[in-house]
């Protein structure tokens, strides 16, 4: 019996219900020291002069890092992790400092004792669309081009009987993965080890060797387990670099540093806020000819990062006259980064709500409406999809939520109504290796990959008892160590294709060159390198998402009693961690399109609300009813597993599907997330 | 190592073990079980009680360890979900988020467990929550139970499957 497909329990479950998994922080060292980060107090300038005597004088105090008090490190690509070289402030809550002592109460008393001057410069970080400085970025952060154009939009606006012209927003997000990112670094006898908290081992490896001028040999990093991520651990942020400099600065012994939930809101990256320009011009059928979408999103002045929410209207929809285009502004503010589908995430809330006003304006069903205008081929790079089946994932979802009566009503105080919105998300494929190796009857499969609660500790095992054709019981893993064979981080959905497909190659290798039969300590490796993206095929997974919403009719109260998805998204290797990716998904979707906001105060440069107090994401009493489904769907071209990747398509259309039901529910247009009582509560009937 | 005007003496028992310990009189639990105990089970997600990753029973009642300092926990017994998975056997409770897949990164999960044992215990002893109506016999409807649990953040959003885990455990 094919391991694929089987309804396998987590293998790192008992481990995760009984708190013994152990994560970054939490590495088995001893007499470990504590460091603790200071932060910077304004937006811009330069540390003028810095006090730490006092700090210096507490007993159990070991060290005090300061700008240019350090070792010298290397520059490289990403600016942010120039650390303490010089006393530079390009935003506020920079590192500028970190305490080291032998507990960490110490450590929090010594770093409140450090007192910093500074020359303030003045700052900006005030995000406007309307801003005379706004920029065209090189290219996207996906290799491809900023702006695309086909046939004439500006005329198709005017010539169509039907046009929506909106501008969309969503605000900035912060990951806030549960775990607060954390090292555990050690510097011992010419060689770092890194317990680190990240999506990609290798990657941290590669860049803290850079940064140290060191050899990767003389680097171990070791995560086995990932208390979330979203894209925040998806590359080394600047406090592995604190903690590198810590541990090298005390060699022999261990530095712990967990970052404090206020410090993710300036360190570890964030969703940036986006304006979508969204325009839609369409015949009296509905069938589109015209779409467009001008993004424009804040990146920071160290470090620039595109938002590429234009991406997905390249694709979606089949119209003669298309445009997309994508605009910075660089402001004195943290970083922003990758944040779960990044681009698709934010980039298919303006064109979602659009296409429902386009039908409420024709009076068509938006399911209709959609499937009117679906592509042939993929409407930017004309290439044929390797599998397309949104038409698929709304029928069958309409079938299974009760669509067809939608009609909006009233239940008591409560004004009911539903939506739809489309999901997208690029089916990518990385570069890996793996190792497959047979010792005492048992297969050890080892790769450098990550599970962030995605499952790949329990899918990566059943990818290699069929591609050895052995039982899954013979099957051990190990992820989350650089001694493993190198692999791509877990992001952009990408890992079990990319990894399953490594695997594959190496099982492959392995039997040609053993047979079934194999000697203790047989061993092959096997890799897969691709460019990410598919050269005769645009390979995408896709969804449809329903939400209902129930709006109080005197206090504009919103509850989502019920959301559904179905999915479209290749072969599942595991329905049931599945199940939980797409659920998980969608449930960040809720979050996202009812709570999430990030209010940053231009006086100061910084979020305001940097904590779970006030920064609200989605509790359990909002999400009491979030169903996930899939279609079959056999991909032959898009890799040999014909895996798409689910991590993050959970998380598209969710927040347009919700505002459409708020609509219906209510008759008022929500255009700007969060979707918040008090911007419904004045048009309630 | 450290101040002496910071230390204090203090016994608890942590997973059934009696531990006495100088503790830094300004550290909580949480602190204490994870730093200085070894004991990871709980998490730290924010360390404001905010976020319920912390959640373990003393004395059988939930509460956030990062609420609670270090001295004030003298006599009492602490209870984390490794412990409760006394000589390897999972509780209920734990088993059924297993079966229900109700968890996903993990770091969560010892908290809501800790949780959910908790919320269950008050729900047996008749205390009402603020999703029914107070005068009335509670009734463990899914709705009650997503308000008992809604102090445990999850960010992977395993919501749905830990309402579902706790309706199992429940019947269990």
């Amino acid at each position: 019996m094919s391991a694929i497909g089987q309804d396998i329990p987590r293998r790192d479950g008992y481990a995760k219900v009984t708190g013994t998994a152990t994560y970054a922080y939490e590495a088995d060292v001893d007499n470990a020291a504590y460091c603790v980060l200071l932060q910077a107090s304004i937006a811009r300038g330069q540390v003028s002069e810095i006090d730490i005597t006092e700090a210096l004088a507490l007993p159990g105090v070991l060290t005090i890092l300061t700008p240019g008090q350090v070792e010298k490190i290397h520059q490289v690509d990403d600016t942010e992790l120039y650390v303490l070289q010089d006393g530079e402030v390009d935003y506020r809550g920079q590192i500028i400092g970190a305490v080291v002592a032998d507990t960490p109460e110490i450590a929090h008393h010594a770093a409140s004792l450090v007192h910093f001057s500074y020359h303030v410069d003045e700052h900006d970080s005030t995000f406007s669309p309307d801003r005379h400085d706004l920029y065209k970025p090189d290219r996207l952060g996906t290799g491809e081009p900023t702006d695309t154009k086909t046939g004439d939009i500006d005329a198709a606006m005017r010539k169509a009987p039907h046009t929506i012209t909106q501008t969309y927003t969503t605000a900035t997000n912060h990951n806030n993965p549960m775990e607060p990112h954390a090292t555990t670094a050690l510097w011992q006898d010419d060689a770092l080890i890194l317990w680190d908290s990240t999506q990609g081992v290798h990657a941290v490896r590669t860049t803290i060797a850079q940064v140290f001028g060191l050899d990767t040999d003389q680097v171990r990093v070791i995560c086995p387990y990932v208390g979330g991520g979203f894209g925040a651990k998806g590359e080394p942020h600047p406090h592995i670099v604190v903690a590198t400099l810590a541990a090298r600065a005390l060699p022999g012994r261990p530095i712990r540093l967990a970052l404090t939930r206020a410090q993710m809101f300036a360190l570890v990256g964030y969703r940036p806020p986006t304006v979508q320009h969204t325009r839609l011009a369409a015949d009296e059928h509905g069938t589109l000819t015209g779409i467009a979408l001008a993004a424009v999103n804040q990146t920071a002045r160290i470090t620039e990062f595109t938002e590429n929410a234009g991406s997905p209207t390249r694709t979606m929809y089949a119209a003669p006259n298309r445009a997309t285009s994508h605009r910075l502004v660089v402001l004195d503010v943290a970083v922003p980064t990758w944040m779960r589908a990044p681009g698709e995430c934010p980039g298919m809330f303006g064109p979602e709500v659009a296409i429902d006003e386009l039908a409420e304006a024709l009076g068509v069903d938006p399911i209709d409406l959609r499937v009117r205008n679906e592509p042939e081929v993929d409407p930017d790079s004309g290439k044929p999809f390797s599998s397309r089946n949104l038409v698929a994932c709304l029928r069958e979802g309409a079938d299974r939520f009760g669509w067809a009566d939608r009609a909006p009503r009233r239940d008591g105080d409560w004004l009911v109504g539903t939506g739809v919105a489309a999901s997208v998300f690029p089916a990518f494929t990385m570069q890996a290796t793996a190792a497959i190796r047979y010792d005492q009857g048992r297969y050890i499969v080892e790769i450098g990959a990550a599970d962030l609660g995605t499952g790949a500790w329990t899918v990566l095992p059943q990818i290699a008892a069929d591609a050895l054709e052995v039982p899954l019981e013979q099957i051990d893993i190990g992820i989350g160590d650089t001694t493993y064979p190198r692999a791509s981080v877990a992001g952009g959905s990408t890992g079990t294709a990319t990894w399953g497909s490594a695997i594959l190659t190496a099982a492959e290798a392995f039997r040609d060159k053993f047979g079934d039969d194999p000697d203790d300590g047989d061993e092959m490796e096997g890799s897969i390198s691709k460019p990410p993206f598919h050269e005769d095929y645009a390979t995408y997974a896709f969804g449809a998402q329903f939400a209902e919403v129930r709006v109080h009719a005197d206090t504009a109260e919103i509850r989502v009693p019920r959301l559904l998805g179905v999915f479209a998204a290749g072969r599942i290797v595991n329905p049931r961690t599945a199940r939980s990716q797409f659920t998980g998904g969608m449930t960040m979707g809720l979050s996202m399109a009812l709570h999430e906001s990030s209010s940053l105060d231009p006086r100061f440069g910084h979020v305001i609300n940097h904590d779970l107090a006030e920064y609200h994401i989605a509790t359990c009493a909002d999400a009491t009813n979030v169903e996930a489904h899939w279609i079959d769907e056999h991909d032959p071209h898009v890799n040999a597993l014909g895996v798409k990747g689910i991590g993050e398509i959970g998380i598209v259309g969710t927040a347009a599907a919700i505002v459409n039901a708020a609509h219906h529910a209510t008759g008022v247009r929500v255009r700007d997330l969060p979707l918040t009582l008090d911007k419904l509560l004045p048009g309630l009937p | 190592m450290g101040l002496s005007g910071f230390r204090a003496e203090v016994g608890f028992r942590v997973d059934g073990e009696p531990h006495t310990l100088a503790v830094d009189t300004r550290s909580t639990v949480l602190d204490v079980l994870r730093d200085t105990l070894g004991n990871t089970s709980p998490k730290k997600g924010c360390d404001r009680g905010q976020c319920g990753a912390c959640t373990v029973l003393l004395d059988g009642r939930r509460v956030l360890s990062c609420l609670v300092l270090a001295v004030t926990a003298g006599g009492k017994d602490i209870l984390t979900a490794k412990g409760l998975a006394a000589n390897g056997r999972l509780h209920p409770v734990q088993q059924a988020f297993l079966d229900n897949d109700a968890l996903q990164c993990g770091y969560c999960t010892p908290g809501q467990v800790c949780s959910a044992v908790g919320a269950l215990d008050e729900f047996a002893d008749g205390k009402p929550s603020h999703a029914g109506d107070v005068t009335a016999e509670p009734e463990l409807t899914r709705a009650e139970i997503a308000e008992r649990i809604s102090g445990n953040l999850c960010r992977c959003g395993a919501y749905t499957a830990i309402i579902s885990a706790i309706e199992q455990a429940a019947d269990a």
